[in-house]
């Protein structure tokens, strides 16, 4: 079923059978995450979640100082993380009133004016995007990373030797090495359970529905819609992330309605797959070598002294 | 509620999404102000002031919903012309007795006249409106911190989401139990829900989120000391024969009418055949109390030598209670202790990592008490129910055994029975019949012999004269035919059915759902719903209609099972000299209230013991605002200070932090985080949620921040007259600065996770607070109190003994005038 | 402060503004390990153009420099690959890299090569240096001379091909860069160790390598301006400027001593140094633009700003519009939703 493509195209750009392309017959549809951060809470049953299903080990014990997020960021023994934004907010007449007020405050109390303000709360759980042209799973010298039949990204535990090179390629920082042990993990989007008709384990603890799962098709109508409602509401910067087909990673098998720019979340503003431009570097390569070639025959054959 | 109940608000983020404007009232800003549609910051402690504001927005307004108050409320009773007002004497109702400290309520009394206009000067609705006239929005301002444009638009969102189409639901939890005046906060909400037409019907309602799962079953049968299971009042020293006993707990009217027929039948399901007419149901075997038998008071009697052995089940008081240090220091003066729990907790080992025996005020070598630990089996390894916040019961199925020694509760305490009896059995002391009398046959099964949970809820469910189980409380009698242990409970076993396994999804079934386990009472899942109906029995609007009459049928029915005798039409009217449910009218929708009406203005009781709605409060038939027991600024309503009725244990090792002190100038509030459970027990030993939440923290203002020289990130110590602990510090905008009193108020958050063992570990903040109670259901005031607070580590050693002292020294509570009873004016 | 927004660096007035997640990278840094990587490139490239050196030596009749470039290039990818080696996280799967050939993966085209490319070498020098089978360790050498000028070359893929921003942005030079340094390094160990008789056109190797590299570094770090921050600043800036620095004095030093064993002998430590000094910078520059967030998100920013004022010339932002059914798409528990919450049908265990 698979029409012929230019390499490029097969490394970027829209792509509507992803695992057809991989070299399924007939596959099921694709499957992924939305995780729609206006409804999350932050409890991080998603987090716990994961990692009892998953035997993930305890990722550091660690008071990080940032809101009550204390797991950082996502790696080898994270595969959800929940993140905590708090940013404060100007309530313009709130903030005239107590200043005058904070003024004549009999205590030696001189907080600044921008206390008064109010704030807002985001929290957002992050995940491994399942990116439809995975960087990670492009560059696998060892075909440890393999796409399944619903076009989410594996590591394969029993392949990997620990090489690194998807920790350097994954434009978002998901995958790692895990210390100790010496191959790379991340989120499986629970291909034991989805196999056996389960949802993830994440989405199962997900109270809020906050993070959905199903076909991709699906949650990406079921996502702009939420986004449309959300700006006639006057959240005007609601926004959906790595849903578009057309974006640097082809759009993603999880991707995420923000309220706030990516960049706040820690996400990459405007992800792009590495291996987009692995044509140009193999001309490059083929060019470079070529010069190689030249300068050092033409130095000590042709030319000389 | 996101943040300790993250289960239950999905529905509250359904409701969001369906519409439903959210409010989140809180001291600091929480997860669930992260998603509410209005968040307001509200000074610790002043509840009542709110809400009395949002009453008087309400009466001044002529905003009540006058057709459900006229008929559902005692809104047109009139008063008592003894009776004088907080109004009148400046924070005190009448009866005040200074030297006792307590109030006699004999004036607290409803006439039986009544007015339907509500016109009568002392009719409960205009005493009521006069009561609450002084919680304007500047009060509220002056009192909560609130400013008057968020009082006013959360007022105005209830009253236009309340009447005949639109409900208003109030959620609540340990933020307003948790108080001196915690049932008043409750007592506050009830006013106005039902000023507002919202009880009784969908989408309305008060509810209680408890602490933990299956507490509500706690109290139905109950954990507490001066009440039987079915909150049938514990019987007291003078109580000599049954018929006092019953007296003492019946009502003339409503279902506490039936009170001899639940507790004869109590008496049949612990004696068995053995309790008879003749022998008074063997009421001689039941146990007396003479006085305050609560957990705090315990813990005084530990450490003065009257109480010498203690069982903690799934309980860390070390970590978890009220001045913890005075918690661990009891423990430590006793003979023997066994605690039952999944892991070592700090209860069980304060013996050697107390943190009093760094401070050298305990020596493990000169500590005489003997420690069991017994490893608890957790839920999932046993068989059992949970009761939920919304009275439903659900069976939980063991999933394994549990490993090694761990065993069921149930387990022990059968067996615990089991051997204490087979001691016993030659026994002919009498004070050993009660043990000797009881019916202790539960069926064993397995390897371990464990009892059979399910023989256990047969029990409570109770059989009729056939041996077969009873279906529905109705069915108990007096005449000692039927056994029931938990009268409330009666139908969650019918048909020799466990109801409270069913399943039933809810795509199968209508929307109220009620084939998924078992709700009590007889499985009505919205209480006093008879009141969703208009006095003639019509639903209130087709929108809401919930449980209606149905003339054809001559039957109540609806969506619901309805909470009122199924065939009793709207328009009857009881015949003189009828009793009990008989004697409540067809438009009396409130049936356990002895008048069938729900109490806006709370009378003093009829009976005996504790309970509220039998007995009354202790401190007054409407709430008042009263300042916590430790605030910096005086109230702002009454002359008194804080609830006179308070129970308080002055002593030099549970000093109060005196009213307004510079020295503790800070209002400090204690919580939990989703992260944690509780006193850290089940969490801070497993490190996928210790790593969650790693350390001690507490939260403070970029203010408070400023003016204290506290780093995000570094250490504080706070320290109140009880203690000093050390917290990493958590400078955040989610904590506000308020305006009270034409002063700002600091708070600072304390969650109170932890102890000195587990993976993570730190300072309990509970050893910050003092005892000082709730007079009526003697809860602690953990959500309020003050405190200082300093940058940089605690003194260790015995130099933080000398650190609080300096403190206690500067307050004036030692070596000076105060010994904590700074208080009471 | 306990705020998320906003970290432009203190104390430097030049910084961009943009926001993060509490300054915390966006990116994974690299896992691989210093010094394994760093000599892995530097090894792999010397090898390479050492081989193509020993071939050029051969068909021109100078055995010393052939020899010299054959047991270098064996040395040099015998010690490459025990780097590569190293710093696997398992190191004994090592094998498992030829279980795929995968153009995507230049890692995967890289140990290919090095599959063919290693024995050839090793055969190579080997023979030199035993003494036997010249005739197919001369055949060996030429193989590996074919090959030679991949080996210099694709380890700049093998970076190039990442999200580290410094390295990734970097792809058109990186080739030329590092088969540069690869021919500067090659000529530079054979100024060392070949007899003076045998080294004429080798300064000018030395001389073209350093030229290729310098040009291609400069032309880089032009063109990168923020992101090529990192090879500019700080630690990584200061392999790149001691990497430039002794490149251009060591092929300068071999030409203007080129006829002196000495001058010769110092010009090739430099050259060697150099190019050693440049993989570590590089190496560092990478990790130090996947470890500073400012590297991912300002130019993903200016990117997606560019790209939304360029399509809101071309069109409006139509009116966001909703439909009802959408909102009870969303809601679960609703009758009505049971179309649209397929996701229902999996159970929640």
């Amino acid at each position: 079923m698979v029409e012929h493509r230019s390499l490029t195209e097969r490394l970027s750009g829209p792509l509507a059978d992803v695992a057809d392309d991989a070299g399924y017959s007939e596959p099921p549809p694709r499957m992924g995450f939305f995780t729609d951060t206006s409804v999350c809470i932050g409890c991080k049953a998603c987090e716990v979640a994961c990692k009892e299903w998953n035997d993930v080990p305890e990722d550091g014990i660690k008071l990080l100082g940032s809101s009550y997020d204390n797991t950082g960021q996502l790696g080898a023994s994270t595969w959800r993380h929940v993140k905590f934004i708090e940013q404060p907010i100007y309530v313009p007449e709130r903030h005239d009133q107590l200043a005058a007020d904070l003024g004549q405050a009999p205590t030696q109390s001189t907080p600044s004016t921008q206390d008064e303000a109010g704030v807002r709360w985001l929290m957002a759980s992050d995940v491994c995007k399942h990116c439809t042209h995975a960087a990670c799973l492009d560059v696998c010298p060892t075909g440890a990373l393999i796409r399944t039949e619903t076009a989410t990204v594996v590591v394969q535990p029993d392949v990997c030797n620990g090489c690194g090179y998807c920790v350097t390629a994954c434009p978002y920082g998901v995958i790692d090495i895990r210390e100790g042990d010496g191959r790379a993990f991340k989120c499986t989007l629970c291909y034991d359970r989805t196999g056996a008709g389960l949802m993830p384990a994440c989405a199962t603890a997900c109270p809020t529905e906050s993070i959905q799962y199903g076909p991709l098709d699906e949650l990406r109508e079921r996502a702009n819609a939420r986004v449309t409602q959300l700006q006639l509401e006057g959240e005007t910067q609601a926004q959906l992330y790595n849903e578009r087909p057309d974006d640097g990673v082809g759009g993603a098998g999880a991707f995420f309605l923000l309220l706030d720019k990516p960049e706040v979340y820690g996400f990459p503003p405007d992800p792009v797959v590495t291996t987009r431009d692995i044509r140009k570097m193999w001309g490059y390569l083929a060019g470079a070598a070529a010069a190689v070639a030249a300068g050092v025959v033409g130095t000590l054959i042709g030319g000389g002294p | 509620m996101a943040e300790n109940h993250p289960v239950a608000f999905q529905w509250v983020v359904e409701a969001k999404l369906r519409g439903a404007e959210i409010i989140d009232v809180d001291p600091r800003f929480t997860r669930t102000s992260a998603l509410a549609n209005r968040y307001v910051s509200i000074r610790a402690g002043t509840d009542i002031a709110f809400l009395g504001g949002v009453i008087n927005y309400v009466l001044s307004r002529g905003l009540e919903f006058r057709e459900y108050v006229v008929n559902y409320t005692n809104a047109a009773m009139l008063v008592g012309e003894d009776f004088q007002d907080t109004e009148d004497l400046d924070g005190l109702f009448s009866g005040w007795d200074e030297q006792a400290g307590n109030y006699d309520a004999s004036s607290w009394q409803l006439t039986g006249e009544r007015d339907d206009t509500l016109e009568h000067p002392r009719c409960v609705f205009q005493v009521l409106r006069r009561h609450f006239a002084r919680y304007t929005p500047e009060m509220v301002e002056r009192v909560c911190g609130v400013p008057p444009a968020d009082f006013t638009a959360i007022a105005e969102s209830m009253t236009r989401n309340s009447g005949r189409d639109r409900t208003t639901a109030i959620v609540y939890s340990l933020g307003w139990t948790q108080h001196t005046i915690g049932v008043q906060n409750i007592r506050a909400a009830s006013i106005l829900q039902l000023l507002l037409g919202n009880m009784g019907r969908t989408g309305g309602g008060i509810l209680a989120l408890r602490g933990h799962a299956s507490i509500q079953g706690s109290t139905d049968v109950p954990t507490l000391f001066d009440l039987l299971p079915g909150y049938l009042p514990m019987p007291h020293v003078g109580q000599d024969d049954f018929d006092t006993y019953v007296a003492g707990g019946q009502l003339p009217a409503g279902f506490w009418g039936d009170f001899r027929s639940y507790a004869v039948s109590l008496q049949k399901a612990w004696f068995g055949d053995a309790a008879t007419a003749e022998n008074d149901w063997y009421f001689d075997r039941m146990p007396r109390i003479s006085t305050d038998h609560g957990t705090y008071r315990t813990v005084l009697d530990q450490i003065e030598g009257r109480c010498k052995g203690y069982f903690l089940v799934g309980e860390n008081p070390a970590v978890g209670s009220a001045n913890a240090k005075l918690q661990r220091m009891a423990l430590a003066n006793l003979d023997w202790l066994v605690v039952r729990d999944l892991q070592l907790i700090e209860s069980a080992t304060f013996w050697r990592d107390a943190p009093e025996i760094e401070t050298g005020e305990l020596r493990t070598t000169e500590i005489g008490t003997e420690v069991f630990f017994l490893p608890a089996a957790a839920h999932t390894e046993k068989d059992g129910t949970f009761t939920n916040t919304q009275r439903m019961l659900q069976w939980h199925h063991k999933a394994i055994e549990p490993p090694e020694d761990a065993r069921s509760d149930l387990w022990f305490y059968y067996h615990l029975g089991r051997r204490i009896r087979q001691k016993l059995a030659d026994s002919t002391d009498p004070r050993d019949r009660p043990l000797l009398d009881l019916t202790w046959d539960y069926p064993e099964e397995g390897p371990v012999a464990e009892p059979s949970a399910e023989a256990v809820l047969r029990e409570i469910n109770g059989t009729g004269p056939d041996g077969r189980t009873l279906s529905v409380s109705t069915q108990l009698r007096d005449d000692g035919s039927t056994r029931c242990g938990v009268w409330i409970y009666c139908g969650s076993y019918a048909e020799e059915v466990n109801q409270t396994a069913r399943r039933k999804p809810w795509t199968e079934q209508n929307w109220v759902a009620g084939e998924w386990g078992w709700v009590w009472p007889n499985n009505r899942r919205i209480l006093y719903n008879r009141a969703s109906a208009d006095p003639a029995g019509r639903p209130w609007s087709e929108r809401k209609a919930y449980v209606w009459w149905d003339e054809e049928q001559g039957r109540w029915t609806g969506h619901d099972i309805p909470d009122f005798e199924a065939s009793k039409p709207p328009t009857y009217v009881p015949p003189a000299g009828a009793r009990g449910p008989a004697a409540l009218a067809g438009t009396d929708a409130f049936i356990m209230r002895g008048d069938g009406k729900a109490a806006l203005f709370l009378p003093k009781g009829l009976a005996d013991g504790r309970f509220s709605t039998l007995v009354g409060l202790a401190d007054g038939p409407m709430p008042t605002h009263y300042e916590p027991a430790e605030s910096p600024v005086a109230n702002q309503a009454y002359g008194r200070q804080s609830n006179p009725v308070a129970r308080r244990y002055p002593r030099p090792d549970n000093l109060y932090n005196p009213p307004r002190s510079e020295v503790f100038p800070y209002v400090y509030t204690t919580y939990r985080l989703t992260e944690h459970h509780t006193a850290g027990g089940m969490s801070r030993t497993l490190p996928y949620l210790a790593e969650l939440q790693p350390e001690f923290f507490c939260e403070v203002s970029p203010a408070l921040a400023a003016e204290r020289g506290l780093e995000h990130m570094g250490w504080a110590t706070i320290i109140s007259a009880r203690a000093a602990i050390e917290a990493r510090v958590l400078v955040t905008r989610r904590m506000n600065p308020l305006r009270v009193e034409g002063r700002i108020v600091h708070q600072v958050g304390l969650p109170y996770h932890w102890g000195q063992r587990g993976v993570s570990t730190g300072d309990s903040a509970n050893d910050l607070l003092s005892m000082a109670l709730d007079p009526n259901t003697l809860i602690q005031e953990s959500k309020v109190a003050t405190c200082d607070i300093q940058p940089g580590r605690r003194p260790r050693g015995p130099a933080l003994v000398e650190f609080v002292r300096s403190y206690q020294r500067r307050a004036g509570l030692i070596d000076g005038s105060g010994n904590g009873e700074a208080d009471h004016g | 402060m306990n705020s998320a927004a906003g970290n432009s660096a203190s104390g430097n007035s030049r910084q961009p503004e943009f926001e993060s997640y509490y300054g915390r990278p966006v990116l994974k840094a690299p896992t691989w390990k210093s010094p394994d990587v760093p000599l892995y490139l530097f090894l792999g490239g010397l090898s390479g153009s050492s081989s193509i050196l020993a071939a050029a030596a051969d068909l021109t009749g100078r055995l010393a420099l052939a020899r010299v470039g054959r047991v270098t290039a064996g040395v040099g990818i015998a010690g490459s690959v025990l780097a590569l080696v190293h710093d696997l996280g398992r190191p004994a799967r090592f094998v498992n890299m030829l279980r795929v050939f995968k153009p995507t993966s230049p890692l995967s085209m890289g140990s290919w090569t090095l599959a063919v490319y290693g024995p050839l070498a090793g055969a190579a020098a080997a023979s030199e240096v035993l003494g036997v089978a010249r005739g197919l360790g001369r055949l060996a050498g030429l193989g590996a001379a074919a090959l030679g000028p991949v080996m210099s070359t694709y380890t700049a893929v093998l970076i190039a091909d990442s999200a580290v921003p410094a390295w990734h942005e970097a792809h058109p030079e990186m080739p030329f860069m590092f088969g540069g340094s690869a021919m500067a390094s090659a000529a530079g160990v054979a100024l060392i160790a070949a007899p003076i008789a045998e080294t004429g056109g080798v300064a000018h190797m030395a001389l073209v390598g350093a030229g290729m590299e310098l040009a291609s570094s400069q032309e880089m770090e032009r063109r990168l301006g923020l992101v090529g921050e990192p090879y500019r600043k700080g630690r990584s800036g200061g392999w790149m400027w001691t990497a430039q620095a002794l490149t251009g004095l060591g092929a300068l030093t071999a030409l203007v001593g080129r006829r002196s064993r000495v001058a010769s002998a110092a010009g090739g430590v430099l050259l060697a140094a150099g190019s050693l000094s440049l993989r570590y910078g590089v190496y560092l520059a990478g990790v130090e633009s996947a470890r500073d967030p400012k590297y991912t998100v300002v130019p993903q920013r200016e990117r997606a700003d560019a790209r939304a004022a360029a399509s809101a010339e071309a069109e409006p932002a139509p009116t966001p519009q909703v439909t009802r059914h959408r909102r009870v798409l969303w809601v679960h528990g609703a009758h009505e939703a049971r179309d649209g919450h397929r996701h229902r049908a999996f159970r929640r265990r």
